[in-house]
């Protein structure tokens, strides 16, 4: 039993005590039985702190130590290498859990929140004193990973883990790779375009052996944990052989009358059904969308490539980690939001992309052509609570109506609009003649090195306006002419309007909408909807499902090379867990009290891992615990009619020790 | 019922490592509130959990247990669940006998993004709790 014990109290900032009163908790815990010291810090997690709790320990000769912090999810490899770098078992180490639980859940009552904390500490001291010096047991895992999306993230992240030595299944949905990059042209700031990204990047994943791409492909079930999880993957065919002809193949898509919004020019164009998106697109030949196929034959007649007997499969994919980089979709903007599908000249930043991609000498936009472009910033990010945005009371029914353009959900920056608009604005400048630009911001965010492209576009004389938060610019269609009129900051809240030939609303970044894939491996997701961390700094990639990261735009709003930054954090943190072959695993076994049982099997039909044994000991038939195949479940402990079984960790006095503490009343 | 608050009941809920526990953390997170008078400790599976501690529990003074349970995520496997039930329905008849109110011991799957769901079920049992304490 340990009876020398450290308290760490942390005040996280202001994060715990702000609701906490930390003080106060260290002065309720620091008598009890086994305290040597308790103190209170600033941050637990410091160097500062680690080093000056090693230092405590090895003064003090402490055999166990309580630290009460943020979610043990977050910091209990932190503390346990303290405990091991001091030369303590790490499980003589109890962690309590004094914010995600108390003063996060119950910021709305201090003294609840001071009172739980008390309890909550003195609980897990309760546990510590019982703590026993324990070994961890370890598991196979498979060194192999599993890349979900192709996007610029997950064909970065597939190569990144290829060098490293590990095989990659590198699983696609759509039946092209690159996912949003590939749609976009000049990218800042390497001028390179997105497609010659892509296929810079396919060719990469070409020329390594150990990455198997699947495209057209699907998860449709997981199963498993860390180290060996197993994915059932839906491969959809495309229809046309691999070695095909591809003079013919036009002729085919030629042939084809079935026509369809192009999803790949966000519908401002149409598409056939048997398509490619671009020329050089990867992997190099079409395929034949079979939800809009008619199945009338005429492909089959000019090209002998097609082959419509190919079947849709399953494919069985094994992986010890899995790297998502699912990616995001872009705002839709509703009907009449700033004159979105209202008037035909409003177009998002996406379509706006596409349109200046595919014109050659003139910049038309539906046969018109287009002179002055009005920019509209921040369409459905930094979006405001319904109502909110028009509160004053001195609301005129245009003001009443541009304010609904601003109000929903999505309360964060997407982070990269601000630049892509701008470099898309400049390079429209340069390309076609006579373009006036006139932006219509809500503050500019070129952070870093993208302010030189906000400065080049100031000197190429684009004009800046800016609204009030809560006065959005309002777009009107007067005598066939539509105008942007906004309130400018800039000039004193000059009332100033446009004439526009096009107007782009600049829409951010939203979550995939197709929400099947987190619900299959069970991601949590953050106030913003998109895939949540663990922490945004300390484990940025690193999801609550053991074994699953995250990185690129399913996680938040991102540029590429952010995108591209966290997907080798991921990749780097997904070989982690399968690069050894093996992973160390929590020693939690159950343990059987010989002298106790008298064998009835009711543990081992209970046990899922055929982990119990009948034995004879001392000529008396009982059970036995196969250490390396217990997964300590522990469910074979409640159906014990003799109660002679216990996990470690969780023996019955543990439990009702902390029981108690919880129960205290407090004085 | 010694100790219980005028405002919420004392609750102690096992929750589990890998399943509830990050919704519950995560509630905390999103801020959505529940009495600070609910306890949490953690444990590796739903269907590990002894009665005894159950009723350990309530001999200590809480007002009500409740079992954040894996349901079919799991990691141990499917039978989780119905092995959960079991040992709810065990402790039930257990509750009966020791004149207990079975009601006072409350399951319900806690996935591990179901924030919200443990916060309603939380809020449903702390009233439910009271309302018995008052009648």
């Amino acid at each position: 039993m340990n009876r020398k014990l450290g308290v760490y109290i942390c005040h996280c900032g202001g994060n715990i005590s702000d609701y906490v009163d930390v003080e106060k908790v260290k002065a309720a815990v620091e008598h009890d039985e086994g305290v040597f010291l308790a103190r209170t810090t600033m941050f637990a997690c410091s160097d500062a702190t680690q080093k000056e709790m090693v230092e405590d320990i090895n003064a003090n000769q402490l055999d166990g130590i309580v630290v009460a912090s943020c979610s043990p999810k977050l910091h209990l490899t932190t503390f346990r290498a303290v405990a091991e770098r001091a030369g303590l078992n790490k499980y003589n180490y109890v962690h309590a859990n004094i914010r995600e639980q108390v003063s996060w859940a119950h910021s709305d009552n201090k003294t609840g929140a001071t009172e739980k904390a008390i309890h909550l500490v003195k609980s897990a001291i309760a546990r510590v004193r019982l703590a026993e010096s324990l070994d961890p047991i370890t598991i196979p895992s498979r060194k192999a990973v599993a890349v979900i999306g192709a996007g610029i993230s997950g064909m970065r992240a597939a190569i990144e883990l290829a060098d490293m030595g590990c095989p990659v299944t590198l699983i696609e949905r759509e039946h092209f790779v690159g996912g949003r990059v590939a749609q976009w042209d000049l990218l800042f700031t390497t001028d390179q375009t997105g497609k010659e990204l892509v296929t810079r990047l396919y060719d990469d994943i070409a020329k390594r052996s150990n990455i198997r791409l699947l495209t057209g492909a699907e998860v449709i079930e997981n199963t498993g944990n860390i180290g060996d999880f197993t994915l059932k993957v839906k491969v959809t065919p495309r229809y046309i052989n691999e070695r095909c002809d591809e003079g013919n193949l036009q002729r085919a898509i030629d042939a084809c009358p079935v026509e369809v919004p192009d999803d790949f020019n966000f519908n401002i164009t149409t598409r056939k059904a048997i398509y490619h998106n671009f020329p050089s697109e990867y992997p190099q030949y079409p395929v034949i969308d079979i939800k809009n196929c008619t199945r009338c034959g005429e492909c089959e007649k000019v090209c002998g490539s097609i082959d419509f007997s190919q079947q849709e499969k399953t494919v069985e994919v094994k992986a010890g980690s899995v790297l998502m980089a699912t990616g995001f979709d872009p705002y839709n903007p509703s009907e009449g939001e700033f004159g979105y599908l209202q008037f035909d000249n409003v177009v998002t930043l996406p379509q706006f992309k596409r349109i200046i991609d595919m014109c050659e000498e003139k910049l038309t936009f539906r046969g018109k052509d287009i002179h002055n472009i009005a920019y509209i910033y921040c369409v459905g990010s930094r979006q405001v609570e319904a109502g909110a945005s028009s509160a004053g009371g001195s609301a005129t029914d245009r003001y009443e109506e541009a304010s609904r353009d601003i109000s929903g959900e999505n309360r964060y920056c997407s982070r990269y609009c601000c630049t892509s608009v701008i470099h898309s604005a400049i390079e429209t400048k340069k390309r076609f003649r006579a373009v006036n630009n006139y932006h219509f911001t809500r503050g500019i965010r070129t952070y870093g090195k993208q302010e030189l492209l906000y400065n080049e576009s100031l000197k190429m004389g684009d004009i800046y306006l800016q609204s009030y938060e809560n006065d959005p610019p309002s777009v009107i269609r007067e005598n066939g002419k539509t105008t942007v009129r906004i309130n400018d900051i800039m000039t004193a809240g000059k009332e100033i309007s446009v004439n526009a030939d096009l107007i782009v609303l600049v829409t951010g970044m939203v979550p995939r909408s197709d929400n099947r894939i987190a619900s299959l491996f069970k991601l949590p997701k953050g106030r913003d909807n998109f895939f949540n961390e663990i922490h945004m700094k300390l484990r940025p990639v690193e999801t609550v499902i053991d074994g699953v990261t995250i990185c690129g735009a399913c996680q938040g709003p991102k540029n590429i090379t952010e995108s591209v930054n966290s997907s080798l954090s991921a990749a780097t943190k997904s070989f982690s867990y399968v690069s050894k072959g093996e992973l160390e695993l929590e020693p939690i076994i159950a343990r059987v009290d010989a002298a106790l049982c008298t064998w009835c099997g009711k543990c081992m039909e209970a046990c899922p891992f055929d982990a119990v044994k009948k034995v004879v000991d001392g000529g008396k038939e009982i059970a036995a615990i196969n250490n390396s195949v217990c997964k300590g479940c522990g469910m074979c402990l409640p159906v014990c009619p003799v109660n002679a079984i216990d996990l470690v960790a969780y023996s019955d006095q543990e439990m009702e020790t902390m029981i108690n503490a919880l129960a205290e009343d407090i004085k | 019922m010694a100790g219980i608050s005028t405002k919420s009941a004392r609750i102690l809920v096992f929750s589990t490592e890998k399943i509830s526990d990050p919704a519950i953390d995560m509630a905390g997170l999103l801020k959505l509130h529940y009495p600070p008078t609910v306890y949490t400790i953690s444990v590796p599976c739903s269907s590990g959990i002894k009665p005894a501690w159950i009723l350990h529990a309530f001999e200590k003074g809480f007002d009500g247990v409740f079992i954040a349970a894996d349901g079919s995520d799991c990691t141990y496997g499917e039978s989780c669940t119905v092995k959960t039930g079991r040992l709810v329905s065990m402790t039930h008849e257990i509750m009966k006998e020791k004149k207990l109110e079975p009601a006072r011991l409350r399951m319900a799957a806690i996935c591990s993004v179901c924030s919200e769901a443990f916060v309603k079920q939380i809020k449903s049992f702390n009233q439910y709790l009271l309302q018995m304490t008052q009648s």
